[in-house]
């Protein structure tokens, strides 16, 4: 934040002619630098997201031919793929999709939340252990999400550990609600530790003055964490939810692994795209996605709205 | 200061320690609530990767049992995950092909364009950082399904380079995000000065920067890494020859060679072989990695 302070303003400095070709020089090179990383991601993202919306309104219909009997194939545009999403069984299905990813996002960015700022509180004032605690939270980061699902669904199996701990019997990896709630313990281990580290980071950053302060005043434990720690570590926080969001909203690995695709009551959008794509109905495949994907855009607008999750100041405001 | 806010989360907790509010700090840490916090986090973190481990190492006839540690311990397991008929050792070789090549391509084109973004001085800087953070954002489903229809089309199907350039779409803003600040967390007086010994941008680059911006492009690469070695839905889209999937995909895949349906004890051994270099990476490289997570603040 002091660098730029102590920048010398090189453009007063140089003759108005030099500069001018000196400043054309570096926006050429910048150009060369940034060209091919933008050519890649137009070619990994650009290209498919309008492919994806082309591919959304293509309806191909099978029919018979009637001179020679064949089954053809013939494509046209039509608005088909979306309608068929919001009627009928595939209405249903649709909507189940939805909802579960909806109730995913929800229920486990609370419980994250909640736990990983619990988890930042306590790391907060680890000095003994620090170490220990800091490998220890970055182990179910690391460990692949299908991997875990893996491990989840061992330890939720029908003679598993969790049935042994809790002295129940509860078919986890079956179709109900009880499949839901594994998906959403197995997140929960896998991201809360995230939050909580990213959190702390912006604990670590709060002057002990403040809490000085505040001690001064008389303040107890419980109104200093809800009127200093909380609001001074929002920016981070409001930076960790959000990247959690859109990743709890493009949800796959993990419950296609732990309970299996195509389960109703854990199927989430993607899932559900991919679905259709492995059964190459594409067009359907591509709405699935494009719905998705503006469902995501939206939440991610709304969020840095009202909000105000500053991501990209994040890493300009460095220069300053 | 500045230059470093971002960079030493320990650092800054350690010099507030001893600037102020030890008193308060000690009682707290030596109360027993203290240390049933800690413990608490530990055994929420590492118990069911024990888990994992200790069921990996179990003989197969007592998988089902759930005593704390494997009695007898065996290696049957392990050696099941590697027999032959699961294609698992072909599966780790594709992983670090696919995961490396991805790594070593998208620094090559991150660093390139970071560079830019973080210390060159050009109109529309703001704009193309924000359209790459944005396109961090879109679902790999989103992507997945034309990169299919185009890979059926030109016979990449089964191919590396069909999971290496998908994986880039999200590899790539990863990389690009977290290097622009670490270059920027550099002093701009250093071009400056290259530039008064008579350097072109291009030489201050790589004479003066880049040796600098080494640990930084390091924990990069390493989060790059991790990201793409975790990486599922791309892989199990684009391959369905055995030969040719990742470890991810095939362990979640093996198929029981013992009475029960899902062969949990070789899935476990191959999890944990999976894991391992992940693991060994985080106790190794712990503060690098935290330090990339909280700069990048990105998954």
């Amino acid at each position: 934040m002091s660098v730029t302070v102590e920048q010398p303003d090189t453009t007063k400095r140089r003759p108005p002619g030099r500069g001018r070709s000196r400043h054309e020089g570096v926006g050429r090179l910048a150009a060369y630098l940034v060209s091919p990383s933008l050519l890649v991601l137009g070619l990994v993202i650009g290209y498919p997201i309008v492919s994806a919306l082309r591919l959304s309104f293509v309806k191909s219909i099978e029919g018979i031919d009637p001179d020679t009997g064949l089954i053809t194939r013939t494509s046209a545009f039509s608005l088909e793929n979306y309608t068929n999403i919001f009627k009928g069984d595939t209405g249903a299905v649709f909507w189940n999709a939805f909802w579960n990813t909806t109730t995913f996002t929800v229920v486990t960015v609370v419980i994250e939340t909640t736990i990983g700022v619990c988890m930042a509180l306590i790391m907060n004032k680890a000095f003994r252990g620090r170490g220990l605690v800091r490998a220890s939270i970055l182990v179910p980061w690391a460990i692949p999400t299908a991997i875990s699902a893996l491990l989840w669904r061992w330890i939720f199996a029908a003679d598993g550990v969790a049935n042994d701990v809790l002295h129940a019997n509860v078919l986890w990896t079956t179709e109900g609600f009880q499949a839901w709630l594994a998906v959403v313990i197995a997140d929960t281990w896998k991201t809360a530790p995230f939050i909580g580290l990213l959190v702390l980071a912006g604990m670590q950053v709060i002057p002990a003055e403040v809490y000085e302060a505040a001690k001064v005043d008389g303040a107890s434990g419980w109104r200093t964490f809800w009127r200093i720690t909380l609001p001074l570590v929002k920016p981070a926080l409001v930076v960790a939810v959000l990247f959690r969001m859109l990743d709890v909203l493009r949800m796959f690995d993990l419950p296609f692994v732990l309970i299996g695709p195509h389960k109703a009551s854990v199927e989430t959008l993607s899932i559900l795209s991919w679905y259709e794509m492995n059964n190459l109905r594409f067009g359907p495949a591509a709405a699935y996605s494009t719905v998705l994907f503006i469902y995501v855009a939206v939440v991610a607008y709304v969020f840095v709205r009202v909000l105000g999750a500053d991501i990209v100041g994040r890493g300009i405001e460095r220069s300053r | 200061m500045s230059r470093t806010a971002g960079t030493s989360v320990t650092e800054t907790g350690r010099s507030e320690a001893a600037a102020g509010g030890v008193g308060k700090r000690r009682r707290w840490r030596n109360s027993p609530l203290y240390y049933v916090g800690v413990a608490a986090i530990v055994v929420y973190c590492l118990a069911p990767f024990y888990w994992m481990v200790v069921s990996a190492l179990r003989r197969p006839s007592d998988q089902f049992s759930n005593s704390l540690l494997p009695a007898p311990p065996s290696l049957d397991n392990l050696k099941a995950a590697f027999s032959s008929g699961n294609g698992f050792g072909r599966a780790l070789l594709n992983s670090v092909i696919v995961a490396g090549t991805t790594t070593v391509l998208t620094l090559i084109l991150g660093i390139s364009a970071a560079y830019a973004l973080a210390r060159l001085d050009f109109r529309g800087k703001g704009l193309i950082l924000s359209i790459i953070i944005a396109m961090s954002m879109f679902p790999g489903i989103a992507v997945v399904v034309p990169l299919l229809q185009l890979f059926t089309d030109i016979e990449w199907i089964n191919s590396y380079q069909a999971m290496i350039v998908p994986s880039m779409s999200f590899a790539l803003p990863l990389a690009i995000w977290l290097l622009t600040a670490f270059f920027k967390q550099m002093p701009f007086e250093l071009e400056e000065a290259a530039k008064i010994d008579g350097c072109t941008p291009g030489q201050a680059f790589r004479k003066v920067i880049m040796p600098l911006a080494a640990p930084g492009v390091f924990t990069t690469a390493i989060l790059v890494f991790i990201a793409a070695w975790n990486e599922f839905i791309i892989a199990v889209s684009v391959v369905n020859k055995n030969e040719m999937k990742t470890a991810n995909v095939i362990v979640s895949q093996f198929t029981g060679q013992y009475r029960f349906d899902q062969p949990f004890g070789t899935q476990m051994s191959a999890g944990v072989v999976v894991t391992i270099p992940l693991v060994i990476a985080v106790l190794l490289f712990q503060r690098r990695i935290v330090e990339g997570l909280t700069a990048g603040g990105v998954k």
